[in-house]
Parts: structure tokens; C-alpha cells; sequence
């Protein structure tokens, strides 16, 4: 997918021109089998259903949305823990949808992983050494220091005592486990690190360590982030470009601040608003201009025609129902899956209202109902 | 739902199909391979290779494998019969063959037997049920005083010690020493539900014990689990007695894993309690089995334990179709 | 330090510090008074928490703010008297609308719990029981207070699931937990708190589990009960934006106490106590600038078990032993001014140069 206008990047001092990762038309969809003698395929959960977007050299590109909008099941097809149903994968111009388990060794030393839960993703039998060495060892990387030294330097990276070498994961407080879980991804000097909420399970005193590890280790080591959370306030602080999904499709994509001042997406908008300011003297202010949204998301199984949103997007249409919004350049790098984008108007209550009314003047033949 | 069950029973019936497979071999073609002629056992020792091989003949033993296989299944089914020259021996369905030892057919003597594995089960349950769970309730619900522990430690020996030491250390006191309880041979129910519940007493008691200790440690753990739920705490913040927290919310969750290993005990038991029916001379399908390995009444073994088979597996169907019933999670999905 | 002098007094200001007799008049609809609760474990007892006192009015919320291991859910839990079985030690007063719930007898207690006190939890999935409806859990929650046959109890729950927004509550009535969305189960297990008009209602995270849209309807959910029923609302989270949206009063609590203590305005505008502080720098902010880098608090929370000595914060305060205060040595007492409290050594003005100078810039 090239992108060749001009960004308004955070880090300018940043070359973010390079696509390092490529996707187009990714699609994973687990099917639901039925039957008492012979198993049939009657369905299938459509988890990720055609994503086109890039990650570039040295960025961090965030990947929001709420529960089962298919952004971890996004980052396990990238890092391939997963196998794509559809769709093109290529990190550095190779093409990985397909990779065997053989090739992926060679993958694995590029692209890494890091996992919501310090608690579950660390063997508890394992010490500390043993754990971040274990790519070490699995790829016969060269050490040239000795392999203890190795994962020493690895653990001083990351902010741990290089002398808790041979403790165990349960030793260690939350934060500290995920830096383990931080220096095994290291370990290979990976290209892309993919963080699939690496911080939601930890204190808020501790996510912000975590949060500026990261930062630094990205600056000295020039890694790519894709950084999957569903906190809003999070990725704002830590992507240079934000995408939005929503049930298994990308809305909206944009440069952070673009996306964060002027969301164009309906969804984007809603989800912006929802989030709760923490400054009590905007609290009227903020739930005044609040976006509710009614009733659940849809059901994967059977997403709602065309767009997914409309069912519960207040500017909803016909032509939201017949035809799939196509993800399309609004602005310079800002990407939109909306036929009805929000205007700058109705980035206040009264020009929401005033939209409602407009599309309730034409009523959409499938009215939205309340998701059960 | 309807899938459910259905899945459950297709389940069960290729398992028993398995289970016949390997069984019918085991018992025929071991014999073979050990150099025996499974129709000598049937002439017995004097015979002539003459009467061996007509009687092999007359079985069929003569055939290959899996028609051998094949009869029995249809025996099993729809009954067969046996030619024996111009005489012709019918075997009403479901045939499990003849016993070597009486000529008869096998599966009227499980049938005899049956009642006695029968009582035996079914009053041992009873006890172990009510005694074990109630023991491990208590338990888990004063955990850590002098009565939990006693409680597990008694449990503790009732796992430990094996059924021959206490079913006979009981019988020597209560029957020959005390005379509390009659000696002599079992008796029907209907005949003398006095007599029959006096015989049966000591078994099921022994019997009772050993399962109770599992029972008791299995609901103490699983309760000591369910209290520290949020479901409970939710229960206690609504206000409930705590009668009601753990007599209805903690009791439903405790349950399922006892109903689980009740479901197989039970299939296990109505196989026959061999241990407990020898100690005791009650003449079940345990004693039966026993009986046929000590005089190599093959058809009669294979017989019973395939019979044991069935009920572990229906047992097990039971369970599952249980399961459905108790947890709604599994009903709706 | 003795526990009696340490916060009693903190809003009851004017009042001397109860080291007599009788306890004063209770003054407010909920007065919490040095309450503790400790654990005997093997490995020592742990003072999940130690000296809170508070007070909330009908119609309020108080917000407990704290991180994992603060004790501010083992406070919620000891309002509602569910240590009383466990092997917790429990002192203090818990006085609600005039009657002392920690002197008050168990049955006293379990006839006040879900009638005039309840309380939603964090993960609506696991607080319901799975095997039953969530219908017939609500019906018990309403009939075990009220002598009422089934079927008005149904219609009470149907009626309440229509309250907390649940389409087609005459039908939901008879679903399982596990047939709820999680935002719906969220509903419903406050429908089940409201069921009985509860006049004290404490929200134990209770959007912790939910999406950011789902958080926002919950949210407003209990604010528009609130103000139905008038009840006073307890919200504990580790969120600040969250109780920035609800509380009126925020209580700040580390390691099983109270640190600080003040008005929602006060404690994000002016805030005193360096912990509080560094929440507010640990916080990344959907709604400014974005900032280069975070500003959090070194080290790790401390263990209930063994806490370090003197004010529990000085491991990872910056500022320990500033002009020499005895950080380490004394434990700080909240006991201040009447609507804001702050249990630090460093001189309240010097506080309030530090913050507005060094802090406030920065956040």
C-alpha cells in the first residue's frame, strides 16, 4: 500500500518512509462446525475480514478497538501465530502469508511478540535466564560473551537486576515480569515487536514505566511497534499512526493527532468520547458532548450488511446497508471506511443532533435494532 | 441438545464396539499364541484330538478370526447356534456363548447374579454419598479445626487400607466374635429383606468406606474452591443466610465433578465389587468373574467383562447427559 | 503511633479526638472510623487496612482511588461485613444512618446486606452463578428481604432489567449469565444491587471488565440511579478518569491507608501527597497534548505483609527526607484542614510550592 503523501509525524527526526510490514486484504475466519455424526462447516467467525494497511521502518502504528474487534487476532496473523485465510502478508518486500513452520524460524529473529498477561506467558518452572535465553538457544545465535552475559545485558536493558539471572517468574511483581517478557522478545534483536496489550493488566504506576521502556528501547534500538490496546489514552501517547477497528475491519487509519482532533470515522468519534476525562471540572462538559452508543457489537458470525457500524451509527443510511464503505484517503494519510464521514460540525452535540435528524428524514430499511 | 445426546450415544456405541474388539481377542487369540487350544478347555483334559477338534469344530474355533468375531457380535445381537453334528443347540440372544464348565449359556448367569452386585452397589452408594459428601462439606466449612483433620485422616485410611483387611477384620469381630450379625449363605430380598440387609450389612459398610474417604476429600476440595468464588461473595452481599450461600449456590457448583466420578463408580461397581463380594461370599458377578478365571471359563469372563464395559459406559452417558442437566452452559451450546 | 489518633477526626473537624468513652454522634449517612482489618497468614499479619476513616452523605459518591494491594477493596468488603466469617480481624466503626455495623450482630448485619447496602463487582461474569438465571438470582436477592410471593418478585426483576436499559426484559428474565454480553451482565448485576432501593451503594470496579463505550453507559447508568434513588455511592477503581467522571470526594489510599483526602477538585487540581502526584503524572491523557515521556513512580507498590516502615510511601517518594522530615521513622497522620487531608511530613506550604512549581508543568 503505498502512501506517498507527506506525514505530520511525531518523531520527525524518525525516516518513516520504508515500509517494513505490508498487508492487503488480510482476512482469518474460524469456522463454526455443526453436526452429530459428520462434522460440516456451517459458519465462520469472521474475526479479521480484509485489512490493508503498512507499518513503517521505526514507527509505532496503534491498533484500537474494543473486544472482539479482531486486533489481537490481527497481531497473531502478522507475527504469524496464526494462519491467514485470505489476503497478503509481506514484511521486508518478502512475502510471509503462507510460511512454513521452517521458514518462520528465520521470521521469528525479525518479528517478535510481546503478551498482555506477565502472569500466564512466562513458564513458571523456568528461571529468568533460562527464559530470556531460550531464542538465544532455539536459533543458535552466536554469543560471542557467553550465553549467561547475553541475557545479563538483555535483563540491564530492560531495567532488572542482571543478578536475578536464576530466579523465577514468581519472584517478580507484575511490571517485572513484563519486562522479562520484554527482554525475550529482545533477545533476537527483532525488527518488529508486536505488544498486545502489554500494559493493561499492570498498576497505573507501573504501566507508565513500562510504557517509557518501551519508548527508550525503541529509540536505541530502532524497533517498529505495533502496539494493540484497548486504551485510548495509552496509544495516543505512544503511536505515531492510529487505526481504529471495528469488527473485524479496519474504519479508520490515521496519523495520531490527525485521529485524535479529527476523527472522521462515526465509530472513532464515539469511542473518543467515551473515554472518561480525568478532570472533574470538564466532567458536564465531556458527558454533554458524550457519543452514546446503544446496544452490543454485532455478532462476527453474521456482520450486518455493508457497513458494519450502521447498525448502531446515528447517521446510518440506505446506502451504509447495500454498499461496503471502502476504505479511502480523506485527508493526507488519513483513511476512512464511512460513506457519511463526520463533519466538523458535528464534532459538537448540536451538530449530532442536527445529523440524526437528517438521516432520520431518510430512514434506513433496516432500522437499527438493539443488538442482542 | 438433540445433537448432544446423539453425539454422546454414537460415542458409546464405538467404544463398545472397541472394547468387544479387544477384549474377543485378548481372550481368544491368547490362548492361541500361548500354544492352548481354547476347545481343549471345553473337552477337557482326558479328551481325544478327535473330540477337540469336533468340538472346536462345533464352535466354530476352527474358523479365522474375524468370522469367530463376527459370530459373536451376531450372537451377541440376534442370537446363534451351535451345530454339534446332527443336534443343533440354540443360543437366544444376547449370547455371550457357552461356559466350559456347566454347559450353560453365559447370560443367564450374569442374570442370576446380577440382583446380589446389585444390592451391594446401590446400598453402598447410598451410604458413601450421604456420609461422604456431608463428612467433606463439614470439613472444608471448619477447615483447619480438629475435627477437619480427624475427618481427613480417617479418609486418609479409608483410601489406604485395602478392602480385604478391614471387610475381614470386620467380619472376624462382628460376625465371629460378636455375633452380631449372621454368618451362612446370601438371601433374597423377598424371601428375607431382614436376613438379605443383615448379610449385605458389613459389604456395604466396607465398601462405603472406601469410596466415602474419596468422596469426602474430592467435596472438601471442590468446596474450599467454590466458597472463594465472586459468585459466593455476590451471594453473601445479597444478603443470604449462609445456609442458603452454601446449601444452594456452593452445593450446585460442588456437584458436578461428584456427580462425574459417582456416575463411573457406580458403572465400576455394577461390574462387580470382586474384592468385597469374595471377602463377604456374596455370590455376584464379582464372585462369578473369579470363579471363571480359577476354572478358565473363558466365555464366561469375557462375558462379564464386557458386561462390566457396558455399564462403565453407560454409566459414563449417564454422566454426561447429567452434565447437560446441571450446567446450563453446556445445554445451550 | 497509637490508631486512635491517627485520621478519626479528619472530617469530623472541631471534634476532639476520641480516646474516651463513648464515640461521638455519628454525623454524616455513612461514618467510617478507624476501621482495620488485618489477616493472620502464615507469614505474618497483613494490614490490608489500617486506620480509614471517611464519611459520605445520601445522594454523594466518594471515590477510593488506589493501586493493587492499597486495601481498597478489602474496605468495600468489610463495609458490608463480609470478613465476619473469614479469619480477618476487624475493629473500628462503620456507623450507617446512625447504627454501628461493626458492633451489630452477624444476623443484624445479613438482613442490612442487599437490603440497605449493596454492591456491584468488578467481573459480572463471575460474581453471577453460572448454573442459575439471572432472573432467579435477582428474585432471591428481592425475596430475601421482602415477604413476597415469586411471582410479584419476577415481575420485580423484570421491571428493574427494564430499568438498567436490557431490551426485552420479560424474555432475558430467563437467561443465563453466560447468554449476557458482558456490558448486558453488567446491567444485570445492577439491577440485582438495585432491587431492594439500596441507600449505600458500593461499586467495586465496576467497568474494569467493560469496553470504553460499554463504560461510558454504565457509568452514566449509575449516576442517572443515583440520582433516582438519592442513594450514596462508593466508587472504588484504580482509574482516575473514572472517578474524575462520578465522585464528588476522592480518597487516595496506599499500602492499607489513607493518603489523601479531598474534594474531586482538589485532589486533580491541587493535589499534596507526592503519591498522588505521581498517579497523575503516570497517567497518559486522551484529552491534551501529548507529553514526551511519563512521569511514573519508581519501584513497586509494597507488600500488605511488610510495609515499609514510617509513611509506606517513602521507598518510592522523590522527595524522602526533604529538609530533613523523618519519612522513614514516623508515620505521617492525615489529620488537617476539614475538606482536604494529607498524610505527608513535607509542610503543607511547602507542598503547595512544590506542586505548583515543579509538578503541575510537567502533568
Amino acid at each position: 500500500m503505498p502512501t506517498s503523501t507527506p506525514q505530520t509525524e511525531r518523531a520527525a527526526t524518525r525516516p518513516a518512509t520504508e515500509n517494513l510490514l505490508e498487508v492487503s486484504g488480510l482476512e482469518k475466519h474460524f469456522p463454526i462446525t455443526r453436526g452429530a455424526f459428520i462434522r460440516r462447516t456451517v459458519g465462520a467467525v469472521r474475526a479479521v475480514d480484509g485489512l490493508d494497511f503498512t507499518v513503517r521502518t521505526g514507527e509505532t502504528l496503534g491498533v484500537v478497538g474494543e473486544s472482539g474487534c479482531g486486533k489481537s487476532t490481527t497481531g497473531r496473523l502478522v507475527t504469524r501465530l496464526l494462519e491467514p485465510t485470505g489476503g497478503k502478508i509481506t514484511f521486508e518486500g518478502r512475502d510471509i502469508t503462507h510460511m512454513s513452520v521452517r521458514q518462520m524460524r528465520e521470521l521469528r529473529r525479525d518479528v517478535q511478540m510481546i503478551f498482555q498477561d506477565p502472569y500466564s506467558s512466562l513458564n513458571p518452572r523456568h528461571t529468568v535466564g533460562t527464559i530470556v535465553g531460550a531464542p538465544l538457544r532455539i536459533q543458535n545465535i552466536p554469543t560471542p560473551k557467553g550465553q549467561k552475559r547475553a541475557v545479563q545485558d538483555l535483563l540491564e536493558l530492560v531495567g532488572l537486576n542482571p543478578e536475578h539471572y536464576n530466579r523465577y517468574p514468581h519472584e517478580f511483581s507484575g511490571g517485572q515480569r513484563q519486562r522479562i517478557g520484554i527482554a525475550r522478545a529482545l533477545a533476537l534483536r527483532p525488527k518488529l515487536i508486536v505488544c498486545d496489550e502489554p500494559v493493561s493488566a499492570l498498576d497505573v504506576s507501573i504501566q507508565a514505566q513500562v510504557v517509557n521502556l518501551l519508548d527508550d528501547l525503541q529509540r536505541e534500538l530502532n524497533l517498529t511497534y505495533m502496539f494493540i490496546a484497548h486504551d485510548l489514552s495509552v496509544v495516543k501517547h505512544i503511536s505515531d499512526r492510529v487505526a481504529v477497528m471495528y469488527l473485524g475491519k479496519m474504519v479508520e487509519l490515521a496519523p495520531r493527532d490527525a485521529l485524535y482532533a479529527t476523527p472522521m470515522h462515526p465509530y472513532t468519534l464515539a469511542l473518543l468520547s467515551a473515554v472518561p476525562v480525568p478532570d472533574p471540572s470538564r466532567r458536564d462538559k465531556a458527558q454533554r458532548e458524550r457519543v452514546l452508543l446503544t446496544g452490543d457489537v454485532p455478532s462476527p458470525i453474521d456482520p450486518p450488511s455493508g457497513c458494519r457500524f450502521r447498525t448502531r451509527c446515528w447517521k446510518a443510511q440506505d446506502k451504509c446497508a447495500q454498499e461496503v464503505p471502502p476504505f479511502v484517503e480523506l485527508a493526507p494519510g488519513h483513511r476512512v471506511a464511512c460513506h457519511f464521514p463526520v463533519t466538523d460540525a458535528e464534532r459538537t452535540p448540536q451538530g449530532r443532533m442536527a445529523a440524526q435528524h437528517a438521516a432520520a428524514e431518510v430512514p434506513p430499511d433496516t432500522a437499527a435494532e438493539p443488538a442482542l | 441438545m438433540i445433537n448432544y445426546i446423539l453425539r454422546r450415544v454414537v460415542t458409546s456405541v464405538v467404544l463398545m464396539i472397541i472394547i468387544s474388539v479387544v477384549t474377543f481377542g485378548v481372550f481368544f487369540m491368547v490362548p492361541k499364541l500361548a500354544g492352548t487350544n481354547p476347545a481343549e478347555l471345553y473337552v477337557g483334559k482326558s479328551a481325544t484330538p478327535a473330540d477337540v477338534a469336533a468340538t472346536a469344530r462345533k464352535l466354530g474355533l476352527d474358523q479365522p478370526v474375524y468370522v469367530q468375531y463376527g459370530r459373536f457380535v451376531k450372537g451377541i445381537v440376534a442370537g446363534r447356534d451351535f451345530n454339534s453334528g446332527p443336534s443343533k443347540t440354540h443360543c437366544p440372544a444376547p449370547c455371550f456363548g457357552y461356559s466350559f464348565r456347566n454347559d450353560r449359556p453365559v447370560f443367564p448367569l450374569l442374570l442370576d447374579r446380577l440382583p446380589v452386585t446389585i444390592s451391594l452397589a446401590i446400598g453402598a452408594s447410598i451410604i458413601w454419598l450421604i456420609g461422604g459428601v456431608l463428612a467433606g462439606v463439614i470439613s472444608a466449612l471448619r477447615r483447619g479445626s480438629i475435627l477437619d483433620r480427624s475427618m481427613m485422616i480417617l479418609a486418609l485410611a479409608g483410601v489406604s487400607l485395602p478392602i480385604y483387611f478391614t471387610g475381614l477384620l470386620a467380619q472376624l469381630i462382628f460376625v465371629h466374635n460378636l455375633h452380631w450379625l449372621p454368618g451362612g449363605e446370601y438371601v433374597n430380598f423377598r424371601d428375607n429383606p431382614i436376613g438379605w440387609a443383615s448379610k449385605l450389612l458389613l459389604g456395604w459398610i466396607t465398601l462405603a468406606l472406601l469410596y466415602a474417604a474419596t468422596y469426602a476429600r474430592l467435596t472438601r476440595a471442590t468446596m474450599l474452591e467454590t466458597v472463594s468464588e465472586d459468585y459466593i461473595r455476590t451471594a453473601r452481599a445479597k444478603g443470604l443466610r449462609e445456609r442458603v450461600v452454601i446449601g444452594k449456590h456452593a452445593m450446585r457448583s460442588v456437584l458436578t465433578p461428584i456427580v462425574t466420578i459417582f456416575g463411573l463408580d457406580i458403572g465400576q461397581l455394577l461390574g462387580g465389587a470382586i474384592l468385597t463380594e469374595s471377602v463377604f461370599g456374596l455370590p455376584g458377578i464379582g464372585r462369578l468373574s473369579i470363579d471363571a478365571v480359577n476354572t478358565k471359563d473363558l466365555p464366561v469372563v469375557l462375558g462379564v467383562t464386557l458386561f462390566g464395559a457396558l455399564f462403565i459406559v453407560v454409566a459414563n452417558f449417564v454422566v454426561d447427559l447429567l452434565y447437560a442437566v446441571i450446567d446450563p452452559r453446556v445445554r445451550l451450546a | 503511633m497509637k490508631g486512635k489518633g491517627m485520621a478519626t477526626d479528619l472530617l469530623a473537624s472541631g471534634q476532639p479526638a476520641s480516646g474516651g468513652s463513648r464515640p461521638s454522634a455519628p454525623r454524616s449517612f455513612l461514618d467510617v472510623r478507624d476501621l482495620r482489618i488485618h489477616f493472620n497468614t502464615d507469614d505474618g499479619v497483613v494490614k490490608a487496612v489500617d486506620g480509614l476513616s471517611f464519611q459520605l452523605d445520601r445522594g454523594k459518591t466518594l471515590g477510593i482511588v488506589g493501586e493493587s494491594g492499597s486495601g481498597k477493596s478489602v474496605t468495600s468488603l468489610g463495609i458490608l461485613g463480609l470478613h465476619r466469617h473469614s479469619k480477618a480481624r476487624v475493629s473500628g466503626e462503620v456507623w450507617l444512618d446512625g447504627e454501628d455495623l461493626i458492633a451489630a450482630s452477624d444476623e443484624r448485619v445479613r438482613a442490612l446486606r442487599g437490603q440497605r447496602i449493596a454492591m456491584i463487582f468488578q467481573d459480572p461474569l463471575t460474581a453471577m452463578h453460572p448454573y442459575f438465571t439471572v432472573g432467579a438470582q435477582i428474585i432471591e436477592a428481592y425475596r430475601v428481604h421482602n415477604n413476597v410471593s415469586k411471582k410479584v418478585a419476577r415481575q420485580r426483576a423484570i421491571d428493574m432489567l427494564g430499568r438498567v436499559g436490557i431490551p426485552q426484559p420479560a424474555r432475558r428474565v430467563d437467561d443465563y449469565p453466560h447468554q449476557f454480553s458482558g456490558g448486558m451482565r453488567q446491567r444485570a448485576m445492577i439491577a440485582m444491587a438495585l432491587v431492594n432501593n439500596p441507600e449505600l451503594l458500593i461499586a467495586d470496579e465496576p467497568t474494569t471488565a467493560l469496553d470504553v463505550t460499554v463504560q461510558a453507559q454504565i457509568l452514566d447508568l449509575i449516576r442517572d440511579l443515583q440520582e433516582e434513588f438519592h442513594s450514596a455511592v462508593i466508587m472504588i477503581t484504580h482509574d482516575l478518569g473514572v472517578v474524575a467522571e462520578l465522585a464528588d470526594d476522592i480518597l487516595v489510599m496506599y499500602g492499607g491507608k489513607a493518603v489523601e483526602y479531598g474534594t474531586a477538585e482538589t485532589i486533580f487540581r491541587r493535589p499534596e501527597h507526592p503519591y498522588a502526584w505521581g498517579l497523575l503524572g503516570s497517567m497518559p491523557r486522551v484529552d491534551r497534548d501529548v507529553r514526551d515521556r511519563l512521569i511514573p513512580v519508581k519501584g513497586t507498590p509494597p507488600s500488605l505483609i511488610n510495609l515499609p516502615s514510617g509513611c509506606a510511601f517513602h521507598p518510592r517518594c522523590p522527595y524522602v527526607g526533604y529538609n530533613g522530615i523523618p519519612c522513614r521513622t514516623e508515620i505521617p497522620t492525615l489529620a488537617e484542614g476539614s475538606d482536604h487531608g494529607v498524610a505527608c511530613h513535607i509542610p503543607p506550604a511547602e507542598r503547595q510550592r512544590i506542586f505548583s512549581e515543579d509538578i503541575a508543568p510537567a502533568l
